[in-house]
């Protein structure tokens, strides 16, 4: 059972997918006790990398060596029994079981013989005991936060004996102190394991990790010491061209206000409260960031804006307008306009084209029909000037929308609404998994609708991009909006902790 | 990947998908002891072999496009209507109603009044699982079933009571049928049995499509089928279009069964449905769900539908046999759809391919 | 009047055992996250090849009990076969599974219609199977003819909800299950074989609705014929949704709907001039009227349920 993993390989690792190329020939190596980071872009093959090493996809070529034997994983349980553990990006756990449940779902896989709840029960808290990682075993998923969900898949990792521990974006969803503390965890744990974090965030790299691995569109573009590196050095190797995201500068006086949230409450989908007596005003010409660690009630907030979602009470004023439970149509003829969180599902209809795409929300306008009946001409005119316009790479304005890449969709999208001269915009995530490429160019899209006037509320879970592109932060915790901070104000650490729900003075 | 792999691919997978169909049919053939070409032989081309044959394979071509064609409007915006065949029963009760009561009213008037209400008799029915679905989330596929069976029974009610023919009363023979309806309602005949609701199905399907191709209602139909959380963002009004769409389709199945009492029935008997619903379901799918599509397809089924009624006596196979093939034919067509679409499938053959080419090179 | 009430209280029991069968068997299907609407076929063709072998072994004279249990086991059989091959098409081509059951309803009730022409013909009766009076619990007044004479189907079906909950909850089998119709991606992550499960799955499902089938061909109606089913099927998917996934209300749900069955008997046995019809829509307008309540904001749903799943495309 407590076979030592002291060096661990993947050599010549390649893999594809329909049209892309995720790993092209990459090769990594880890030692005993040796943190390695693997940095890069969304899309780098990062994460496609891990997937492979634990068998959850097969590589087209490459093999994987531990202890310099070569080993074949065919699922996850070989993964497991061979020492190997993954914390990936979205947690893997079933919300209607308990932890305990969950964490006996893996235990089989893990060599283990007999199913009894109640061992699988006294390993978790021997387990997290061990390494102060407190959870309780008959709490079910549901209940608990994200931060309490990562503890729970750590421990589940371990308990299935882990000695080989992957962690996938560990710090996306956690308050700058979570992510302090989980440094800390980790560090401590690296006297007993071997480590391999992804990330993309160059503090984290900087604080952990002894190696670095930076990839590339699916190629290792450089391996080193971390310590030889300066933050500068790797951020640049990272992107590989030198993007400098563009900055709000300021200036620029506050217009009226805009769109006024009053002590709004909102029920989420489990029919517990999302939002509590939320109240946020929002001028014209300015953006507002909103801050906080997801599932906080920013969903919620834009789909209640956008009457996608029942106002239980308060009000919503548009524009001097209530339109508080008004319908999706009627605020969207308001001159709303509106980036969701889903772009695939929630953005565009998938299987239309382009140009349907693009007059989704206009399409009995007037402006591309008369009487009922489409304009067709129109809408190609349109579409491919704003296929130009917006560079959305594509083989015609005919091509399902749901084909393109992320970039590209969000393009379409964007320009969809910006084509539809809205009074207002509510951008939700707006950058997510996108290159830097695309985020560069939707930042400065972004800034010039600022520019021409329009308030933006722009929800994101990218403390760089709030405070790149915002004129005020407001920070959401549970439901609520603790503070809104000037531009000036905010700093990282004052973000965190009102993030976390703590009171200022 | 080339693009005569491409083609190569998917050539192959729609003549694997015809052989497993054929294979699956074969086999419960076989279990009979029939003979499999003689069988087959009997229901595709025996109805062709003769005007006659064809008029009454045609006959049953124009229920068939019609319900496809509302079942395809149906099934693009995102609601599967199986209840064709109760929606065509509660089109039979209106329109016999309707002869019923007026059998004096001149014919130009009431035809097309009687038709109507065939339409809204079956746009009714449609409508009731439409608005289910839109407002409560109750699953069409269960609710459309239950309203088969109960406009089954509504129906045998109806002919066993107010619609009774007098004269079975007076004979005491107690057959469930209304008396002949009044000529005025009667459809006029091309040739033999065959009917003018060929022409009526044919603009239907021309209507159709302009509907969902040309205007904004069909746009907005087809949004809220292909994305329906995306079509709610983007403003439509889903629920609005699901059950209009159902209202549509029943309406369709409802004027369906109108065109077929006037007709050929010209009275309302027990098994004029005769499975239609069932069957335009799958002739909507094997049509692709477009119009263009539907109307060759329900010649096909009204072929397959009117070459198992021959089967018995002539291969002694159960005319059955032909609800087994359309079972067969839509899960392999559903089958073959996801297949073909597969792009992760399709670049797993094209690396084996290209393998096997290697080491062959 | 306490003889009616008596006389349709002791038919719930034996009348429901069809429905708690197959809606059992679907409750595992759903909450693996696969929704099979081909019950309906499957119970078809359970409930003819049931049929058949006591037939063909006695030509409706009396047969030896074996070759009823040999029905049950064949109609068993054939429904996991159906289970395995709806595994196929929906599991493994991922086909969506509310059309693709339809097309298998459509493809049991033709073949079971097509083979019973041939093998049968027309309406023949086979003997069925005897009630067992359980010895001094059957002679309770009233709760004995209502709980205590049936036959050994209906003892094995009630007995089969406990079982199908000590399945579903305390074991390792059910704890997959319920992973992969919740959250496949995280069994999969976990070393479950998703695909497996569901097969695995389907098939008992698909064994308990051809038993469901057989059952009333056998025991029920003690003969064959195309409208046997009549709906059964897909009532039984409706009570899944009904007993929110969960055994014990799911036999509630099964016991409601007999208990409107019955009240088509109770009418002609009373002798009121009720139009007949009207009773025998009962059970299907309560459907409807029970899923209107039932269908919104389940939060005890598979969250997986009717979602093919496949590991390398990420959502």
């Amino acid at each position: 059972m407590d076979r030592r993993i002291k060096s661990l390989k993947m050599e010549h690792i390649t893999k594809t997918f329909p049209g892309v190329l995720a790993t092209d020939d990459i090769s990594i190596s880890v030692g005993e006790g040796e943190v390695l980071a693997l940095v890069g872009e969304n899309g780098a093959g990062k994460t496609t990398l891990m997937n492979i090493l634990m068998g959850l996809y097969q590589p087209d070529e490459g093999q994987i060596f531990i202890n310099d034997v070569p080993v074949h994983f065919k699922g996850p349980e070989d993964a497991f029994r061979a020492g190997l553990g993954m914390v990936h990006q979205t947690y893997m756990l079933v919300a209607n079981m308990t932890v305990t449940e969950n964490v006996a779902l893996g235990y089989r896989n893990a060599g283990e013989k007999h199913f009894d709840l109640k061992t699988v029960r006294r390993r978790i808290e021997e387990v997290s005991s061990r390494y102060g990682l407190m959870v309780n075993p008959d709490a079910y998923i549901w209940q608990l936060s994200v931060g309490e969900q990562q503890k729970v898949e750590l421990v589940k990792t371990l308990c299935l004996g882990a000695r080989f521990l992957i962690l996938d974006e560990p710090t996306s969803a956690l308050t700058p102190q979570e992510v302090d503390e989980l440094i800390v965890l980790l560090q401590r744990m690296t006297k007993e394991l071997s480590i391999i974090f992804i990330s993309h965030k160059l503090q984290e790299v900087k604080a952990l990790s002894n190696k670095v691995t930076i990839l590339r569109h699916g190629k290792v573009v450089f391996s080193g010491n971390t310590d030889d590196y300066s933050s500068q050095e790797i951020a640049a190797k990272m992107t590989g061209h030198d993007i400098v995201l563009p900055m709000n500068e300021g200036g620029k006086k506050r217009g009226e206000t805009v769109l006024s949230v009053q002590n709004a409450v909102v029920m989420s989908d489990r029919k517990t409260p999302a939002l509590n007596n939320l109240n946020l005003d929002i001028s014209a010409g300015e953006i507002v960031g909103l801050a906080g660690v997801s599932g906080n009630g920013q969903r919620e907030l834009a789909e209640a804006i956008n009457g996608l979602r029942k106002v239980e009470s308060g009000n919503i004023v548009f524009l001097g307008k209530d339109i508080t439970n008004k319908t999706p149509r009627e605020i969207i003829d308001a001159g709303m306009g509106y980036i969701p969180e889903e772009r695939n599902t929630e953005g565009i209809v998938p299987p239309f084209s382009i140009k349907e795409n693009f007059v989704l929300k206009d399409v009995s306008s007037g402006l591309f029909s008369s009487a009922c009946f489409i304009n067709g001409k129109k809408i190609d005119a349109t579409a491919e000037k704003l296929v130009k316009r917006f560079d959305v790479r594509c083989p015609g304005i005919d091509t399902a929308a749901g084909s393109l890449s992320g970039g590209n969709i969000q393009k379409v999208i964007l320009a969809r609404e910006i084509e539809r001269h809205p009074k207002f915009l509510v951008a939700v995530y707006p950058t997510r998994g996108l290159d830097m490429g695309a985020v560069e160019f939707i930042h400065s899209e972004l800034l010039k609708i600022r520019e021409s006037g329009i308030g933006i509320l722009l929800i994101s879970e990218e403390l760089d991009e709030i405070m790149n592109l915002s004129d005020r932060i407001a920070v959401i915790y549970k439901g609520s909006i603790q503070r809104v901070l000037d531009k000036k104000e905010a700093t990282r650490e004052r973000l965190g902790i009102l993030m976390a729900g703590v009171k200022e003075e | 990947m080339t693009k005569s792999f491409r083609i190569a691919f998917k050539a192959s997978i729609i003549i694997i998908s015809v052989v497993a169909a054929i294979l699956m049919a074969s086999i419960i053939l076989w279990l009979i002891g029939a003979d499999v070409s003689d069988t087959f032989f009997a229901i595709v081309f025996e109805p062709l072999s003769n005007m006659l044959h064809i008029s009454e394979v045609l006959i049953r071509a124009i229920p068939l496009c019609i319900i496809a064609l509302g079942i395809s409007v149906a099934y693009r915006s995102g609601i599967i209507n199986i209840g064709a065949e109760g929606q065509m029963a509660m089109g039979l009760l209106a329109f016999t109603g309707v002869a019923l009561a007026f059998p004096d009213v001149p014919r130009p008037l009431l035809l097309p009044l009687a038709l109507i209400a065939a339409v809204i008799g079956g746009g009714l029915w449609g409508f009731i699982p439409g608005i289910l679905k839109a407002k409560l989330n109750v699953s069409e596929l269960l609710s459309t079933v239950m309203l088969n069976y109960i406009a089954a029974q509504f129906y045998s009610l109806c002919l066993r009571t107010i619609y009774l023919d007098p004269a079975e009363q007076v004979y005491g023979t107690g057959t469930p049928q209304s008396m002949r309806l009044t000529e005025n309602v009667w459809l006029g005949r091309i040739t033999g049995r065959l009917h003018y609701g060929l022409l009526i199905a044919i603009v239907l399907a021309v209507l159709i499509y302009v509907l969902m191709w040309k205007t904004t209602v069909g746009f907005k139909m087809r949004a809220s089928g292909s994305g329906a959380r995306a079509a709610r963002y983007g403003g439509i009004s889903v629920g609005f279009y699901l059950a209009a769409s159902m209202a549509i389709s029943g309406a369709f199945a409802g004027l369906a069964g109108g065109v077929e009492l006037a007709g050929v029935h010209r009275r309302a008997i027990e098994g004029i449905t005769n499975n239609y619903g069932f069957s335009g379901v799958v002739v909507a799918l094997f049509g692709g769900l477009h119009p263009f599509g539907i109307v060759p397809a329900s010649f096909l089924f009204g072929l397959l539908i009117y070459g198992s009624t021959l089967a018995p006596s002539m291969v002694g196979v159960p005319a059955n046999i032909v609800q087994v093939m359309q079972g067969i034919i839509i899960i392999v067509i559903v089958t073959a759809q996801m297949v073909l679409s597969n792009a992760y499938f399709q670049n797993r053959v094209w690396r084996k391919y290209q393998a096997l080419m290697k080491k062959e090179g | 009047m306490l003889d009616i009430i008596t006389n349709m209280l002791s038919m719930c029991i034996p009348f429901s055992v069809a429905l708690l069968l197959a809606s059992i068997g679907e409750m595992f299907n759903q909450r693996a996250g696969v929704f099979n609407l081909g019950c309906e076929g499957v119970m078809a063709m359970g409930a003819f090849v049931g049929m058949l072998i006591p037939f063909l072994a006695g030509h409706g004279g009396p047969v030896s009990e074996w070759y009823n249990v040999l029905g049950f086991v064949a109609a068993a059989l054939l429904g996991a076969l159906f289970g395995l091959f709806f595994g196929l098409i929906t599991v493994t081509f991922r086909a969506p599974q509310g059309i693709a059951g339809i097309g298998l309803q459509m493809f049991g009730v033709g073949t079971a219609g097509t083979l019973f022409r041939h093998f049968v013909g027309g309406t023949q009766s086979i003997p069925g199977i005897p009630d067992i009076e359980i010895p001094l619990l059957s002679k309770i007044p009233f709760l004995g003819d209502v709980f205590f004479s049936h036959n050994i189907m209906a003892y094995l079906a009630y007995i089969l909800v406990p079982v199908a909950w000590y399945v579903l909850f305390k074991t390792y089998w059910g704890l997959k299950v319920r992973a992969v119709g919740t959250n496949p991606r995280a069994a999969d992550s976990m070393g479950i074989n998703v695909s497996r499960t569901r097969y695995e799955a389907l098939i008992v499902g698909g064994a308990l609705a051809g038993l469901a089938g057989a059952y009333l061909s056998i025991a029920q109606a003690k003969m064959f014929s195309d409208s046997l089913i009549s709906g059964r099927g897909f009532i039984a998917v409706a009570l899944v949704y009904f007993g929110h996934w969960h055994p014990v209300q799911i036999m509630g749900g099964a016991l409601l709907f007999t208990f409107a069955q019955t009240f088509q008997t109770i009418v002609q046995s009373m002798g009121i001039s009720f139009p007949y019809e009207l009773a025998v829509m009962l059970p299907y307008v309560l459907v409807i009227v029970v899923l209107s309540f039932t269908s919104r904001n389940q939060i005890t749903a598979p969250t997986a349920l009717g979602k093919p799943f496949n590991r390398e495309i990420r959502t």
